[in-house]
């Protein structure tokens, strides 16, 4: 019995397969003609759109993954693996095109780079600033996560972050830059100042506000807003929709002041030798179904607006997951700060610690 | 000395190879990698500043900070492994290993999962307030706090000052305690004349063993403290970490280790006056 029920389960799951295989490619034994090295985020792409690139153009993809921006750049300048294309953050593929590791994106190449939104290139001209280098890929914004039960009404400012009203129910990010940013858009400066003064004028309000926030957290931060331990965390949207899975009550807002928008981009590693793959790679990338697929693999916000457009309404009107125009008029894209400003970040983020 | 002597002398020699080689590799070699980091700046250059930064306000804090804390875990762990090992003392065997098999058993869990579930107990929503309003008592802040860290460490070093404190009570002899007994000492004299003197070598390694942990620790108060209260371990943490500067990092953790071998003679000189500890 058991050994007929394991050939029909053989069966079954060769029928599929092949079920599967025909509307895709025809299962036409496709001839390798070339190999791309991509390096990538763990999780950030659907492993099946990788199968069915190889099956469509003949090109196959080693695909290596990284957990940080850091580790990235640490395996990628090893130099142990020659890489054709890198997938990173902002900050980092700032660092990348001003290390000269990049190639121009031959864009002359492309079908369906118009699905990718003109907002999204123009958040990238702050590391990019002609559109050179960058293939915008995910992105997402810095907000507040907040239980509506536990707050007297909607929320729309970081005012709530620092005017008493919620001592001992707030969460902020364990991270320098993260949260700094938070004070410095508060006080109406921008987020990539290197002006001593105002990042002096943020610390002493992180101060002023630290005996009000009951822990600086990173991954913990949405846990504990969904675990009802906190009335409301500063996190990322990702995290963001996330958490609304677990817990109904939870909104999400990018407040009106501006925050930091994040954003991944592809690049093109001056080391490929064969930029028309990486090309046809970046397009395939671009276009609809396989930007479906990927976004439904990963649910961060998407750049490619072929996708907003077929999302369904719940979804396309969660700020989490589709931020609004108005919701990111303020908002930054995080550079690279010089040296001296790290130094001073650094100093005083560790006063703020120890006070 | 005669050859057969020597050649097993050789041979010994010889046996301790493998652990000389770890020791080399995995203790010795990043101790000189530190000693250069902590010594030398950004240029490479030779420079004092990354260990007398230990004396910066925000260092000094930081470890005043610690003390207390390693301090305060010290005298609770003693506190609690005195009643425990005497009430051990007089069990049956089996009754006996089975509470040292208790005592044990947490350890076999990871460290990291066993702190994140006493963050799960002590936050506002836990397990510990849910106890304290289902009894009708007001729920208590102690999430995010010095006293949360306190309990984290004192729950994770207990072990390492309960076991040498057994080991040496039990080696006391039973004729010593009946002989003052005999000659009319009360319970708390027979403890205090007799138990406390002779387990003093046990006590000493797991002061030893319990104290340098809980002060160079960061991981109890980063989950426990909610990154609001900072132990020297934080700082040097976040030098290697975010703040990307090895030097510091490695300055402050020699700075730590001088701190540290200063208060070994203290400890050395009394292990020698009495057993030689079992464990340590």
């Amino acid at each position: 019995m058991k050994k007929i029920t394991r050939i029909t389960g053989a069966v079954l799951a060769a029928a599929t397969a092949v079920s599967l295989c025909v509307p895709a490619t025809g299962c036409a034994k496709q001839e390798i003609i070339g190999e791309l090295t991509v390096i990538n985020y763990g999780e950030y792409l659907d492993p099946e759109m990788l199968d069915l690139f190889t099956a469509e153009t003949g090109i196959k993809v080693n695909y290596e993954e990284a957990v940080t921006a850091e580790e990235m750049y640490t395996k990628y300048s090893s130099g142990a693996i020659s890489y054709d294309l890198v997938c990173s953050t902002d900050y980092m593929m700032q660092k990348l095109i001003n290390d000269g590791e990049l190639q121009q994106i031959p864009w002359d190449q492309f079908e369906y780079r118009d699905n990718i939104g003109d907002k999204y290139f123009d958040f990238c001209t702050a590391f990019d600033p002609d559109n050179q280098y960058c293939l915008p890929y995910f992105w997402g914004t810095l907000g507040i996560l907040y239980d509506t039960t536990k707050v007297n009404g909607p929320i729309d400012s970081w005012d709530v972050l620092f005017n008493g009203e919620y001592a001992g129910e707030i969460i902020m990010q364990n991270s320098m830059r993260d949260t700094f940013m938070v004070a410095l858009k508060y006080l109406g400066y921008s987020i990539n100042t290197d002006d001593p003064d105002e990042l002096r004028e943020a610390q002493q309000l992180l101060i002023a506000q630290k005996p009000d926030v009951q822990a600086y957290l990173v991954d913990e931060a949405r846990d504990e807003v969904v675990a009802g331990n906190a009335a409301m965390a500063v996190v990322y949207s990702g995290e963001a929709y996330l958490g609304h899975e677990y817990n109904n009550n939870l909104e999400y807002v990018v407040p009106s002041e501006g925050s930091n928008v994040w954003i991944d981009c592809w690049g093109i590693t001056k080391n490929c030798e064969h930029p028309e793959y990486a090309a046809a790679f970046l397009d395939f990338l671009c276009r609809e179904d396989v930007a479906m697929a990927n976004f439904e693999y990963i649910y961060y916000s998407t750049p490619n607006e072929a996708v907003i457009a077929s999302l369904d309404e719940e979804d396309r009107s969660n700020e989490a997951l589709v931020p609004s125009d108005s919701a990111t008029e303020n908002c930054e894209v995080c550079v690279q700060a010089s040296d001296e400003t790290t130094a001073l970040l650094n100093e005083l983020w560790m006063e703020l610690r120890s006070e | 000395m005669n050859e057969s002597e020597g050649r097993s002398s050789s041979r010994r020699t010889w046996l301790s190879g493998p652990y000389i080689l770890w020791i080399a590799v995995f203790t010795i070699l990043p101790l000189i990698v530190i000693f250069k980091y902590s010594l030398t700046d950004n240029a490479g250059s030779f420079t004092l500043d990354n260990i007398s930064a230990v004396f910066s306000p925000i260092n000094m804090k930081a470890i005043w900070f610690s003390f207390k804390i390693a301090f305060g875990c010290t005298f609770f762990c003693i506190l609690l492994s005195y009643p425990m090992v005497l009430a051990m003392k007089h069990l049956g065997l089996g009754k006996k290993s089975f509470s040292l098999f208790i005592i044990i058993l947490p350890m076999w869990m990871n460290f990291i999962l066993r702190i994140l579930a006493w963050q799960m107990i002590l936050s506002n929503n836990g397990l510990l307030n849910l106890l304290l309003t289902s009894l009708g008592f007001e729920p208590v802040r102690i999430a995010n706090t010095s006293a949360a860290i306190m309990i984290g460490v004192v729950y994770d070093y207990l072990p390492y000052m309960l076991l040498p404190i057994y080991m040496a009570i039990m080696e006391i002899n039973e004729d010593l305690i009946e002989a003052a007994k005999d000659l009319g000492a009360s319970g708390f004299t027979v403890f205090r004349k007799v138990i406390l003197p002779l387990s003093v070598p046990g006590l000493l390694s797991g002061t030893v063993m319990v104290f340098v942990p809980s002060m160079t620790s960061f991981v109890v108060s980063d989950i426990l403290g909610g990154g609001k209260l900072q132990l020297i371990g934080n700082i040097i943490e976040q030098d290697f970490t975010a703040g990307n500067n090895w030097h510091m990092g490695s300055g402050l953790s020699v700075a730590l280790m001088i701190f540290i071998l200063i208060s070994m003679p203290f400890t050395a000189k009394h292990e020698d006056q009495g057993h030689e500890s079992v464990i340590w």
